[in-house]
C-alpha cells in the first residue's frame, strides 16, 4: 500500500500515501468528487495556459515574489548566523494563505463550479477565500467554528465584508476541526455546485499534494532571491518555519527537501508546554490516526477519540498536521521541534521592535525557535525563516498579555 | 467473493420468503448511557427491528448530520468507548443469538484499537459485519480484506454519486449487503422519494446478488413502506436517536420515559415492513 520513494520531494505516489501518511480516508459519496478534483488538477497543473494565468495573479494580485530581507538587526541581536526572512506577510490579505486560495480558486473556475465552500480558523484562509470569491465573482461559504467567530470578530467583518457568508459552526467544540467537519458535510450535499478549497496541507488526497504545489512558489523564490544577496549556488544552511497543518512550511521546505545539505526544521505550537494537554503539538504529543480523509499524526486519547488543540495562535489550533510532515518527521529529513505561548509573544514583541514588523503569533513561533539556536551557530550560516503573516490581526488578544508580561514598556 | 454471517443469511432468506421488506435501527453504543443503551438494544428485536446498526461513538463523525452527532457526544461524555461498544454487543448477544447486528462507525478508534484485536473482539462479541464510513475501496487494504480473511462482512455505502464506473470497485469487496445511502448527503435530512429509491435499487440489483438496504432521511412508517416495497431492507437512524434525545431530563440524562418511546417509535416503524398484506 504505501510505496517507496526515491526522492524526499516526489511524494505522494498515485493514491496519495506519503509512506505510510495521507490517503483517501473519506465517505463514498465524497470519493466520486475527490477523484474528479484530482482528475482536473493533474490536467491543470500540466497546461501551460494555467500556469501563465495563476503566474498572473501571484504578480499582479498577490504581489508576489514576496520580498526576502536581511533582519540585521535581530542577527545582531542573537550574535550568531545571518538571519533571513522570506516575506510572506507582505501578500495581498497579510499572509501566505492567498497563494493557495488563488491556485485552487483558479481550479474551481476551470472546473466550471461557481460557489466555493472553505473552513477556516483564525479567519486567514477565510478572508483569502472571500477575498478571490470576490474577484471572481464566486459564492463563497466559509465554515467557522462559533468560538472563533467569537474570537476573531476583525476577520468575520472583512469575510463579510468581501460579501461571503459566514456559517458559525456549533457541533463538537466549534473551533478549526469542527468547521472541517461541517465543510466536509457541506460539501457532501452540494457537490455537484460546489468546490471546497482546503485551507492547509491536509484533507484527502490530492489536497495535501495541491496545497503544497500551490504554496511551493515560496522556497522556489528563496532559491533565486538567496543567490542575489548571497552569490550564485549557495543555498540557505537552515530553514525554520511554523507549523500548524503545515501550509507555509510544506511551500518553504518543498523545494530544498533533496538538497541534503539544508537543514529544515518545522516548529510546532507548544500551548503551555508538550507535557500537558494544553498544546497544539500533533508531532511531539500525538499519535498516527485517521481524520478529515488522511493518516497523520493526531492528538487523540487512548480511545482514539480526537482532542483538542490549544494555541494562543489559532492559526496553529488544530489536532492534525498534514501527512507529508508526518512522513518527512518519520524519514528524518525534517526536524520538528516546538514553542509555547510565552515564547511566541516574546518574539512577537521582539521582531516588532527590533525589525519593525508586526509578525502574526503563527511565525512568531517560529522566531522564537529560532532565537533558541541561532546564536550557537556561525556568522557565515545562514538561517530563513518563514514570516507567513503579519500580526495585526492578533493585536486584541495580544496586547493585554504583552502589557502583563511587561514587554510594552519603551 | 461471498462472506456473509450465518444471522444475516438467515434474515434475508427469511425476510424473502415472507416477502416482508426488513427494518434496520441504529442506535449508538452508549447513548445516552450504558445501562439505558443495552435496555434499548435488549428490546429492538420484539419491537421490530429485524437488524440493528450499532453505533460506535467517535468524535468527529463527519457523515453524520446533528442529531447523530449529538449521540456521539452522549455517549463520550457519559464514557463510551470502542471497548464499552464491544461489551454492549457482548450483554446483548447473552440473550439473542438471531437479530444481526451491524457495527457501524469510523476507522480511527479501531486504528488505534488495533486492526487485528478489534477484528477479534468484533466477532468473540458476535457483530455480524461492519459498516466503515471513512474506509472507501481505496483504502480496503486497512481492514476490510482482514475483515473479510476473518469471515466478518465488509459491508460497503453506495451513494448517488457512485457511478456505473465506479459501482464494481464498490461492490467488489462488498459483503453481507449492500448500504445504499438514498440522499448525497449527511445523516438526518430529508427522505429521498420512492420512484427515486426504486430506480437506484434496480440499478444496484443489476450490479450485485446481494441484499440491499437503503438508508439516510427515513423517518416514519410510510417512508419504510415505501422503500421497503421496493428494497430489501430499510434503515432508521437519525429520528430513532431524536427520541432518544426528546425523552432526556434538562441535564442530559436517561429518564424513565427513554427506553419506552424509543421502541415504541420502533414499534410504530415496523408497521410499514409488511410488504404485502398475508393472504387469506
Amino acid at each position: 500500500m504505501s510505496t517507496h520513494l526515491n526522492t524526499f520531494s516526489s511524494g505522494p505516489d498515485e493514491n496519495g500515501h506519503f509512506g505510510n501518511f495521507g490517503g483517501r480516508f473519506v465517505a463514498e459519496t465524497l470519493m466520486p468528487l475527490i477523484l474528479d478534483v484530482e482528475k482536473a488538477y493533474l490536467e491543470a497543473r500540466d497546461d501551460p495556459a494555467f500556469e501563465d494565468e495563476f503566474e498572473y495573479y501571484k504578480q499582479h494580485y498577490i504581489g508576489r515574489p514576496s520580498p526576502l530581507f536581511l533582519a540585521a538587526r535581530l542577527t545582531a541581536h542573537f550574535g550568531g548566523a545571518k538571519l533571513y526572512f522570506k516575506r510572506d506577510e507582505l501578500n495581498h490579505t497579510g499572509a501566505h494563505k492567498i497563494n493557495n486560495v488563488m491556485g485552487q480558486a483558479l481550479l474551481a473556475r476551470r472546473m466550471g463550479k461557481t460557489k466555493i465552500i472553505a473552513e477556516t480558523g483564525a479567519g486567514q484562509h477565510g478572508v483569502a477565500t472571500a477575498t478571490a470569491c470576490a474577484l471572481f465573482g464566486m459564492e463563497c461559504e466559509v465554515y467557522m467554528g462559533a468560538e472563533d467567530v467569537r474570537r476573531q470578530k476583525p476577520n468575520v467583518d472583512r469575510m463579510r465584508l468581501l460579501g461571503a457568508t459566514v456559517v458559525p459552526v456549533t457541533s463538537g467544540s466549534g473551533t478549526l476541526k469542527d468547521a472541517m467537519n461541517e465543510a466536509l458535510r457541506t460539501w457532501v450535499a452540494k457537490a455537484e455546485t460546489h468546490f471546497y478549497i482546503i485551507g492547509t496541507v491536509a484533507g484527502p488526497h490530492p489536497y495535501p499534494a495541491m496545497v503544497r504545489d500551490f504554496q511551493s512558489v515560496i522556497g522556489e523564490e528563496l532559491r533565486w532571491q538567496l543567490e542575489a544577496f548571497e552569490g550564485a549556488g549557495r543555498l540557505p544552511d537552515t530553514l525554520i518555519a511554523c507549523i500548524g497543518g503545515g501550509s507555509n512550511a510544506m511551500g518553504l521546505f518543498h523545494p530544498f527537501l533533496d538538497d541534503e545539505e539544508v537543514e529544515i526544521i518545522g516548529v510546532e505550537a507548544a500551548g503551555h508546554g508538550v507535557d500537558t494537554d494544553q498544546h497544539a503539538a500533533s508531532l511531539a504529543g500525538g499519535r498516527p490516526g485517521i481524520l478529515h480523509g488522511n493518516r497523520t499524526y493526531l492528538l487523540q486519547n487512548d480511545d482514539g477519540q480526537i482532542t483538542e488543540a490549544h494555541s494562543i495562535s489559532a492559526g496553529l489550533d488544530y489536532p492534525g498536521i498534514g501527512p507529508e510532515h508526518a512522513w518527512l518527521r518519520d524519514s528524518g529529513r525534517v526536524r520538528y521541534e516546538s514553542a509555547t505561548d510565552t515564547e511566541a509573544l516574546e518574539a512577537f514583541a521582539l521582531c516588532s521592535r527590533l525589525e519593525g514588523i508586526i509578525p502574526a503569533l503563527e511565525p512568531s513561533h517560529a522566531l522564537a525557535y529560532t532565537g533558541k539556536i541561532i546564536a550557537d551557530l556561525p556568522a557565515d550560516h545562514i538561517v530563513v525563516m518563514n514570516l507567513c503573516g503579519r500580526g495585526d490581526k492578533d493585536l486584541e488578544a495580544v496586547l493585554p498579555l504583552l502589557d502583563e508580561m511587561g514587554l510594552l514598556e519603551v | 467473493m461471498s462472506y456473509t454471517s450465518a444471522r444475516l443469511q438467515k434474515l434475508f432468506d427469511n425476510l424473502q420468503q415472507s416477502e416482508r421488506g426488513g427494518l434496520g435501527i441504529f442506535v449508538t453504543a452508549g447513548d445516552p448511557d450504558r445501562q439505558t443503551s443495552l435496555a434499548i438494544l435488549k428490546g429492538l428485536p420484539a419491537a421490530g427491528a429485524d437488524m440493528i446498526e450499532l453505533g460506535m461513538p467517535f468524535s468527529d463523525p463527519m457523515a453524520d448530520g446533528p442529531s447523530i452527532q449529538a449521540a456521539s457526544l452522549r455517549a463520550l461524555n457519559n464514557g463510551a468507548s470502542l471497548a464499552s461498544t464491544l461489551e454492549i454487543l457482548t450483554a446483548f448477544r447473552a440473550d439473542d443469538q438471531v437479530t444481526p447486528v451491524v457495527l457501524m462507525g469510523y476507522y480511527n478508534p479501531i486504528y488505534s484499537y488495533g486492526v487485528d484485536a478489534f477484528l477479534s473482539a468484533a466477532i468473540d462479541a458476535g457483530a455480524d459485519g461492519l459498516i466503515i464510513v471513512d474506509l472507501p475501496p481505496e483504502e480496503d487494504n486497512e481492514l476490510c480484506i482482514p475483515a473479510l480473511d476473518r469471515g466478518l462482512p465488509f459491508v460497503r455505502l453506495a451513494t448517488p454519486t457512485t457511478n456505473d464506473q465506479r459501482l464494481p470497485a464498490v461492490l467488489k469487496n462488498t459483503s453481507g449487503f449492500v448500504y445504499y445511502v438514498s440522499i448525497t448527503g449527511i445523516t438526518g435530512t430529508a427522505a429521498v422519494p420512492r420512484d427515486l429509491a426504486a430506480a437506484a435499487v434496480k440499478r444496484l440489483k443489476k450490479h450485485t446478488d446481494l441484499p440491499v438496504a437503503v438508508g439516510f432521511g427515513i423517518k416514519t412508517a410510510e417512508d419504510v413502506a415505501a422503500i421497503t416495497s421496493v428494497a430489501d431492507a430499510a434503515i432508521v437512524g437519525s429520528a430513532v436517536v431524536e427520541q432518544i434525545r426528546d425523552s432526556l431530563d434538562p441535564s442530559g440524562q436517561a429518564t424513565n420515559a427513554t427506553v419506552e418511546n424509543v421502541l415504541s417509535f420502533v414499534a410504530t416503524l415496523a408497521t410499514g415492513t409488511q410488504r404485502s398484506a398475508p393472504a387469506g
